[in-house]
C-alpha cells in the first residue's frame, strides 16, 4: 500500500493518520496489541497450548494409562539423530533394565547395538481423534516395534506409564477446565457485576459487601473444605463439573468488580445519553451500544483470570483435593513429584511444572497487552 | 470517624456470621451425619463409641432438629470453646490443634512484614530507575514470583536446597527440638527455620506491591510539585522520600487488609509441602480423613483470626491516613 503512494507528493495529513482515523475500534485494538511484543508472542504460546490440548492424542506416542512395572522410573532418553555411520536417521536406542545386585535398584543402559528408528505418522494405541475419527496414528512412531517400548522423551514414573504422552493429556484437562470454570466465573460476573453497575442502590450495596466479605476470607481453607467433599465414589466426569464449579466461585469477584466498573463508567457517557434521548430501549442500550465498548476490557479480564483458575485446579489436585486419578491433569502428576525421596529418585517428574508456570506467564503478559490495547483511544 | 469505625466493625460482624455458615455447611456436606461417621471411625480404629454415647452428641448438636436449629447449637457450643473432639486423634479439637493455630499466625504475619519491607525499597528503586538494570532485573523476578503457584516454588526450592546445598529446607523445628517444651533455645530454633518458608510465602505479594508501589510512584513523580521541589533546590533523596513516596504509600497501605487472607491461604498450601507444624498440613489431613469437626473448626479459626487481623490493619490504617481519621473518605 506504501509503494503506490510513494512517488507522489507528500500529502499534508499522513498515510498513518489517515488510517487511524478512519480504522475501526478493532483494528485500533489490534494495532495497539500488536506494539505489545511479549503479549503477541505470548499469544501464539496460549494457541500453540491449545493446538496440543486439541491434538493430545495425536501427539502423545504411548497410552497414557499403561502400566508396565519393568518400565518403572526411566530417565528420560534423547533422540539420537545420526545414526552410527553419520547419516541424518533419527533413532532412539532400545533399553537393557538390570537390577544393581546389592541396592536392587532397576537402571537402565541405552543399547546403541540396537537402534529403533523414529518415523512420522507412524501406528500406536488407538483412538478417536477429537472424539470422532478412530485412527492409530501418532506424530512420533516406531518403524519396528511398539513406541512405548522404546521412546521415552521425559521418562516414566513410578507406573512405568510415560511422562510425556501423560503430560501432553494433562495439558487438555488443565486447559479446558481453566476455560470451563472462567466462562462459569465470566456468567456469575457479567450478571452480579451488570446489575450491581446498571441497577445502582441497594442492590449495588449487598453486591459490593459480599465481594468484600469474599475477598477478606482466606479463602484455599473454604475451597479445601468444599472440594474434599466431594464423594469418592463419583466419576472422574463428575467430579470435573464439581471441582470447575468450585474454582469458578474463586474467580468471579474480580470479574464483577471490572463489570461494574465499566457499567459505571458508561453510565455518564454522552453517547448513552444520547442513545437514551432518541428513545433507544434499555436492552437496546445495553447490547447495541455498551457491550461493544467494554468487550475488549472483559476480555483482557479474562484473560487475567485463567491463570488464577489454573493454579486453583494444579493446586487443589496436587493436594489430593482435585481431581484424582484415573483422571490426568498437571495438578494430579505433580502431586507424584509431592516428595524429596521421589524427587531425589525420579527429578524428571518435576517437568509437569514446566508447562504450568509458560502457561501462566504467557496468559499474564496476554492478559497485560489486551488489557493495554482494550481502550485504543487513550 | 466513627462511622468509619462502626463501618467496619459491623462489615467484620458479618463476615464471621457469613464465615460460621460456610463452616457449618463444610461440616454437614459429607454425607451422613458426622456422628455417624464419628461411630464408624471410633470402632474401625477398635475404640467404639456405645450408642448411648452417639445418642447424646446427636442430641448436643440438635441432629434430629431443623438445620437452623442445629446451626444455633453448634454456634452455642462454638461460642463456649467447645469445638467437639477430633475422632481421628481421639482428643479435643483444641488440643489438636495446639499450638499449630499460633505458628499458622506467626509465619502469615512474618511473611507481611517481609512483603513489605521488601516490596517498598524496591518498588522505589524501580520508579526512580525505570528501565534501568535493575528495575528489568526486578520486573522478571516478580513476574516470575506471580506466574509460580506457592506449592510449586515450595517444592522447586525443597529439591534443589537439599540437591545442591544438601540443607532440608521443611519443617520449622530441628528434629531434637521437635517435641520439646518451649524454651529460648527452641524459639531460636524457630527463628533459624522461619526464613525459608516466610520468602517463599511473600515473593507473590511481594512482587505484586512492588508493581503497584512503581505504578503509584511512577505516577507521582510527573507532578508538577516534585518539580518544584527540585527547582527549591531539595536534595534528591528528601525530595523523592518526602512527598511522592508519602502519597503513592497510600494504595498500598490499604492493601493491607487483602494481604493477610491471601497469606494465610498460602501459608496452608506451603505448609503442606515443607511439613511445617501449622494447621495446614492438620487441615488436609482431616479433610482426607472427612474428620469434620477438626477440619470446621480449623476452617472457622483461620477466618475469623483473618478477620480480626484486617480489622486491626483497617485501626492501623486509620491511625496512619489523616483523611480517614478525619472522616473524610468513605
Amino acid at each position: 500500500m506504501s509503494s503506490a503512494v510513494s512517488d507522489s507528493a507528500p500529502p499534508l495529513v499522513t498515510e498513518a493518520e489517515t488510517r487511524v482515523a478512519v480504522a475501526t475500534q478493532r483494528q485500533l485494538i489490534w494495532w495497539r496489541f500488536k506494539r505489545h511484543r511479549l503479549a503477541v508472542i505470548s499469544a501464539g504460546i496460549v494457541l500453540a497450548f491449545y493446538v496440543v490440548a486439541a491434538f493430545a492424542d495425536f501427539i502423545a506416542y504411548a497410552e497414557p494409562f499403561d502400566t508396565e512395572a519393568a518400565r518403572s522410573y526411566i530417565p528420560p532418553q534423547p533422540i539420537h539423530w545420526f545414526d552410527a555411520d553419520g547419516n541424518f536417521r533419527p533413532q532412539v536406542y532400545a533399553l537393557k533394565g538390570k537390577r544393581d545386585p546389592r541396592t536392587f535398584k532397576l537402571a537402565y543402559a541405552p543399547d546403541p547395538s540396537d537402534p529403533r528408528d523414529l518415523v512420522l505418522f507412524g501406528h500406536g494405541y488407538r483412538y478417536d481423534l477429537f472424539g470422532l475419527i478412530p485412527t492409530d496414528r501418532h506424530l512420533l512412531g516406531l518403524a519396528n516395534g511398539r513406541p512405548q517400548d522404546a521412546i521415552f522423551l521425559l521418562g516414566t514414573d513410578q507406573l512405568g506409564r510415560d511422562v510425556f504422552s501423560r503430560l501432553v493429556l494433562a495439558t487438555r484437562t488443565s486447559l479446558t477446565i481453566g476455560l470451563v470454570g472462567v466462562t462459569l466465573s465470566l456468567a456469575l460476573g457479567v450478571l452480579l457485576g451488570g446489575m450491581s453497575g446498571l441497577q445502582g442502590g441497594w442492590l449495588d450495596t449487598v453486591i459490593q459487601r459480599v465481594i468484600e466479605i469474599l475477598r477478606s476470607v482466606p479463602t484455599i481453607p473454604l475451597w479445601m473444605g468444599l472440594a474434599a467433599a466431594v464423594p469418592a465414589s463419583w466419576s472422574p466426569q463428575r467430579v470435573y463439573f464439581a471441582i470447575t464449579i468450585i474454582i469458578s466461585l474463586i474467580g468471579w469477584t474480580e470479574l464483577a468488580r471490572v463489570v461494574r466498573g465499566r457499567f459505571l463508567a458508561l453510565r455518564e457517557e454522552d453517547f448513552i445519553t444520547a442513545a437514551e434521548l432518541a428513545g433507544a430501549s434499555r436492552m437496546r442500550i445495553i447490547f447495541r451500544h455498551m457491550v461493544p465498548s467494554f468487550l475488549s476490557h472483559i476480555i483482557a479480564a479474562v484473560s487475567l483470570a485463567l491463570p488464577a483458575m489454573i493454579i486453583s485446579e494444579t493446586t487443589l489436585s496436587f493436594l489430593g483435593l482435585g481431581l484424582r486419578p484415573p483422571a490426568i491433569s498437571w495438578g494430579v502428576m505433580l502431586q507424584d513429584a509431592q516428595n524429596l525421596q521421589t524427587l531425589g529418585l525420579a527429578p524428571w517428574l518435576l517437568f509437569a511444572a514446566v508447562p504450568v508456570i509458560v502457561v501462566i506467564l504467557a496468559f499474564n503478559f496476554l492478559g497485560d497487552g489486551l488489557r493495554d490495547a482494550a481502550d485504543p483511544y487513550g | 470517624m466513627l462511622t468509619y469505625l462502626l463501618r467496619r466493625l459491623l462489615l467484620a460482624a458479618i463476615t464471621v456470621f457469613a464465615i460460621t455458615i460456610v463452616t457449618f455447611i463444610i461440616l454437614h456436606l459429607p454425607p451422613g451425619d458426622f456422628v455417624s461417621a464419628y461411630a464408624a471411625q471410633a470402632s474401625a480404629s477398635g475404640t467404639a463409641i456405645s450408642a448411648a454415647e452417639a445418642d447424646a452428641l446427636r442430641l448436643a448438636y440438635g441432629l434430629n432438629e431443623p438445620l437452623w436449629v442445629q446451626y444455633w447449637k453448634w454456634l452455642a457450643m462454638v461460642a463456649r470453646g467447645d469445638f467437639g473432639r477430633s475422632f481421628e486423634y481421639g482428643r479435643p479439637v483444641t488440643e489438636v490443634i495446639g499450638d499449630r493455630l499460633w505458628l499458622t499466625v506467626l509465619l502469615s504475619l512474618g511473611a507481611i512484614v517481609v512483603t513489605w519491607a521488601l516490596a517498598l525499597p524496591i518498588g522505589i528503586y524501580s520508579a526512580v530507575r525505570q528501565y534501568s538494570f535493575g528495575d528489568y532485573v526486578f520486573t522478571f523476578i516478580g513476574f516470575v514470583g506471580l506466574a509460580i503457584p506457592n506449592f510449586l516454588l515450595a517444592l522447586i526450592i525443597m529439591y534443589f536446597g537439599s540437591r545442591l546445598f544438601g540443607i532440608n529446607v521443611g519443617g520449622l523445628f530441628s528434629a531434637e527440638q521437635q517435641l520439646a517444651p518451649w524454651t529460648w533455645a527452641k524459639f531460636i530454633d524457630l527463628l533459624q527455620h522461619l526464613p525459608v518458608p516466610i520468602l517463599i510465602l511473600s515473593l507473590a505479594g511481594t512482587a505484586q506491591l512492588v508493581r503497584i508501589m512503581r505504578a503509584n510512584l511512577l505516577d507521582e513523580l510527573r507532578r508538577p510539585y516534585v518539580v518544584t521541589a527540585r527547582a527549591r533546590g531539595l536534595r534528591e533523596r528528601r525530595v523523592i522520600l518526602k512527598y511522592p513516596v508519602r502519597a503513592a504509600m497510600n494504595p498500598f497501605a490499604s492493601t493491607i487488609g487483602y494481604l493477610l487472607p491471601f497469606m494465610v491461604s498460602g501459608s496452608v498450601i506451603i505448609s503442606v509441602v515443607l511439613s511445617l507444624p501449622t494447621v495446614g498440613p492438620l487441615l488436609l489431613r482431616s479433610l482426607l480423613a472427612q474428620d469434620m469437626l477438626l477440619a470446621s473448626t480449623i476452617i472457622l479459626l483461620l477466618g475469623v483470626l483473618t478477620v480480626i487481623g484486617t480489622l486491626l490493619s483497617d485501626l492501623l490504617l486509620m491511625w496512619i491516613d489523616p483523611r480517614i481519621r478525619l472522616g473524610q473518605l468513605r
